[in-house]
């Protein structure tokens, strides 16, 4: 064979040559600016405090990251943004009154970042092989070895600048220890409640409280198709369902499902932790399962346990079951259900 | 209604606009063809002919190794100038025959047969074998075979595949242009081997024209229909081309038999016509010649056996920057390492790329789980788990997830925001394990 005129060396590779331009980091900046509406709020009713501890998580759950891939001598993926996204989570999960210098407490936010990012993370193999929430798991273990720090509650103030704001107790909190009639009588009356609840003018996480914006986030996402609506919905029915059935004082069907759903970490629960990719099951009808499931034990925990809030624990929980459900719920092979025998009897013409 | 279609898929941008204008032209008679003894699933031919001897156009070379498997024919009149072994499109190397052309274009006897439709059903299948016909959508697999179903298979449909979902591809929507009657022909020919009352052609419903003129042209012909089909890749997988157009689901493993049909691509239907009519063996096809490196995209007929280079030539060139060449669709063709390789029975298409449009395969993530494979597979696989398992080498595990039910169409690679080489994964798996 004459040798071809122009020596050249073409790329061989294993097909397809051509991919969508979707990328894991896109993912993951995608979410952040989704999360931006609820973050706004949370700068808005919590003021600077808030920024600083959401800051705070974001850049030492970067640099934990990268300093781990430096470590074990890896290439590091703190581009890919999912450091980025796991210390905002983080931060919008936290109290604002964490930035505080006396006493001290601004050492929670670093420390929670470490297990955040490096245990449940990247000690779990990473990216994608982490079981639990890396977020969720930060805050519990804040929570747990700080619980006075990480409950101090700053009432919310639209007043920006005001570093010293009173503080108060969450809705959850007035109601796991006075009642849905003081509740309604802290916030005037039943419908002002609502309403505060939905603009996120209320105690609470920096990121929780507005259900609103948390809702828009939410939509966004779904509309993007980065997330379905199975855990969403299923987590939220679940838990109103339960809320209403069992959360009233005056027996079955009595409780208000509307406050459950929008009050605690319901709102930011449902829509962005109980969905990360990685802790939660892969089919939609096992997807089903697991929303049901982190629905009913928040509930469960809110109404009969030791804490006001049980989203957190909730979410843990079922992240433990994932991988099992995982295996519960196959997909369907193509074919695999057996031919109407009608056509094997058809025959020829 | 919707359009008849299947569960999952992908929505690549298609690119057909490059060369779907270009109507069919007859490549440049090549100087000199390489015509591999296996270009079809199946056993390799045997040589019939030595060096030194004289061959005309459409003398058989090599004639068929075994029942599944199918002869192949000089391209070009000449003389053998060598047997040997010459690498193919996957890189293989496959024994070859070189014929040099001696420009007298000179054919073995081909006789027009108008009255072709009163040869029995016996008769009909002859020619197509004795042509050496094989799937032309690019699988090759031999036609023959296809018409010779076991007596427990009973076929009752015959679906011809138009949908032609491989992104820039534009072959079989031309050849549905240009040469609709004859592909009806072909397909009531199938019709008639096998015996069967319903024909279906299967059309994607991004070739409006194609559609319409086939549903023109097969007004008055008993029995045949035409289904358009929703735009989604894998549609012309045979499979799911079944699913969308009869509603049967081939059981895992299985082949369209199974549920009583059999796929032919529209470029086999036109080679089974011709067969049939004039007796012409398989010797060229339509080859699209596209992609954004190359100077002027064309459908080509090009001569089984011409050089890669010889039609890249014919369609201008490359422009400046070409990395990649890929012998069939982006989504399952083959990247090929030289130009010199030769066109076969399968080659659908010869795709040119520059770096802006490809995607490097060495860079990729760990899976992130976000189960956009899953919702794009057609096999309703989990193809993140197969990749996760070949990763690490867990072969065995792979097959609890179905490893071989995957035809490996690349959809999940497409779609995966990790860009994991998800097929390679696979096949690397497969080649492990037996199934």
């Amino acid at each position: 064979m004459e040798a071809t005129k122009k020596e050249q060396n073409y790329i061989v590779s294993v097909s397809p040559h051509v991919k969508s331009d979707e990328s894991t980091s896109r993912i993951m900046w995608t979410v952040s600016i989704a999360l931006l509406p609820a973050l706004l709020s949370g700068l808005y009713f919590f003021g600077p405090k808030a920024l600083f501890v959401t800051v705070l998580c974001i850049i030492s759950s970067m640099v934990f990251e990268h300093l781990y891939f430096r470590i074990v001598e890896k290439k590091s993926a703190v581009g890919d943004g999912s450091a980025f996204l796991t210390g905002l989570l983080l931060g919008m999960n936290m109290p604002a009154s964490l930035w505080s210098f006396s006493p001290f407490t601004a050492h929670v936010p670093i420390i929670a970042s470490f297990v955040a990012v490096v245990i449940t993370k990247q000690l779990f193999g990473g990216l994608g092989f982490n079981v639990f929430n890396p977020a969720l798991i930060g805050r519990a273990f804040a929570l747990i070895s700080w619980p006075k720090a990480m409950t101090i509650w700053s009432a919310p103030t639209a007043a920006f600048f005001a570093m010293d704001a009173k503080t108060t107790a969450t809705p959850l909190g007035i109601l796991k220890e006075e009642g849905v009639a003081k509740l309604i009588e802290v916030f005037g009356d039943k419908m002002s409640l609502y309403q505060q609840l939905l603009t996120g003018h209320r105690a609470g996480s920096i990121g929780e409280t507005s259900a609103i914006a948390l809702l828009i986030g939410g939509l966004f996402l779904l509309a993007k198709r980065y997330i379905s609506w199975h855990i969403p919905v299923s987590f939220l029915g679940s838990a109103a369902l339960m809320a209403w059935v069992m959360g009233g004082k005056q027996g079955l069907f009595t409780g208000d499902p509307i406050v459950h759903l929008m009050s605690g970490g319901m709102m930011l629960g449902a829509w962005f932790m109980a969905t990360d990719y990685v802790t939660s099951p892969s089919m939609k009808t096992g997807q089903i399962i697991f929303g049901v499931g982190c629905g009913l034990l928040t509930m469960l925990i809110r109404l009969k346990g030791g804490y006001p809030e049980g989203v957190m624990f909730a979410i843990l929980i079922m992240n433990c079951f994932a991988p099992l459900i995982d295996r519960g719920f196959r997909s369907k092979v193509f074919g695999a259900v057996t031919v109407k025998p009608a056509i094997a009897k058809e025959g020829s013409k | 209604m919707g359009l008849a279609t299947f569960r999952g898929g992908i929505h690549p941008p298609d690119k057909k606009a490059l060369a779907a204008g270009s109507s069919i032209t007859a490549a440049k008679p090549p100087k000199i063809i390489v015509v591999p003894l296996s270009q079809h699933a199946g056993a390799p031919c045997k040589p019939l002919v030595s060096i030194g001897q004289e061959v005309k156009k459409g003398e058989a070379i090599g004639e068929a190794g075994g029942f599944v498997s199918a002869p192949v024919h000089a391209s070009v009149s000449g003389k053998v100038v060598a047997i040997a072994e010459f690498p193919n499109a996957m890189g293989r190397m496959v024994n070859s025959i070189v014929i040099e052309n001696d420009g007298k274009e000179e054919w073995t006897v081909l006789k027009d047969n108008p009255d072709y439709m009163a040869l029995s059903a016996e008769e009909l299948k002859e020619k197509v074998k004795a042509a050496g016909i094989v799937g032309l959508g690019g699988a090759a697999f031999p036609t023959s075979v296809k018409l010779s179903p076991p007596k427990e298979k009973p076929i009752n449909a015959v679906l011809i595949n138009g949908a032609e979902c491989e992104p820039y591809l534009t072959a079989d929507y031309r050849l549905m242009l240009e040469k609709p009657r004859e592909i009806i022909e072909g397909l009531k020919i199938l019709m008639k081997v096998l015996n069967v009352g319903k024909g279906y052609i299967g059309i994607e419903n991004n070739k409006p024209d194609a559609v319409k003129i086939m549903k023109d042209a097969v007004q008055g012909a008993a029995g045949i229909e035409v289904i358009a089909c929703e735009v989604k890749y894998p549609q012309g997988a045979e499979k799911m081309l079944i699913k969308a157009c009869v509603d049967r689901e081939v059981p895992p493993r299985g082949l369209p038999m199974d549920v009583g049909v059999v796929v032919q691509n529209v470029g086999t239907a036109l080679a089974i016509y011709e067969a049939a009519r004039y007796g012409k063996p398989l010797i060229e096809r339509v080859v699209t010649v596209t992609g954004e490196g190359i100077k002027e995209p064309k459908n080509l007929m090009a001569r089984v056996g011409a050089k890669i280079a010889d039609l890249i030539e014919e369609a201008g060139g490359f422009k400046e920057g070409t990395v990649k060449v890929i012998a069939g669709g982006p989504m399952m063709g083959f990247a090929i390492a030289s130009l010199d390789i030769p066109v076969t029975k399968g080659t659908s298409g010869i795709l040119v790329m520059p770096e802006s449009v490809i995607e490097h395969a060495e860079e990729f993530g760990p899976c992130i789980r976000c189960g956009r494979c899953i919702g794009a597979c057609a096999m309703g696989l989990q193809p993140f788990m197969l990749s996760i398992l070949a990763e690490i080498g867990h072969y065995e595990e792979a097959k609890e997830f179905n490893l071989f039910d995957c035809f490996e169409c690349g959809s999940c690679a497409y779609v995966c925001p990790a860009k994991r080489p998800i097929v390679q994964l696979v096949r690397l798996a497969k080649s492990m394990v037996k199934p």
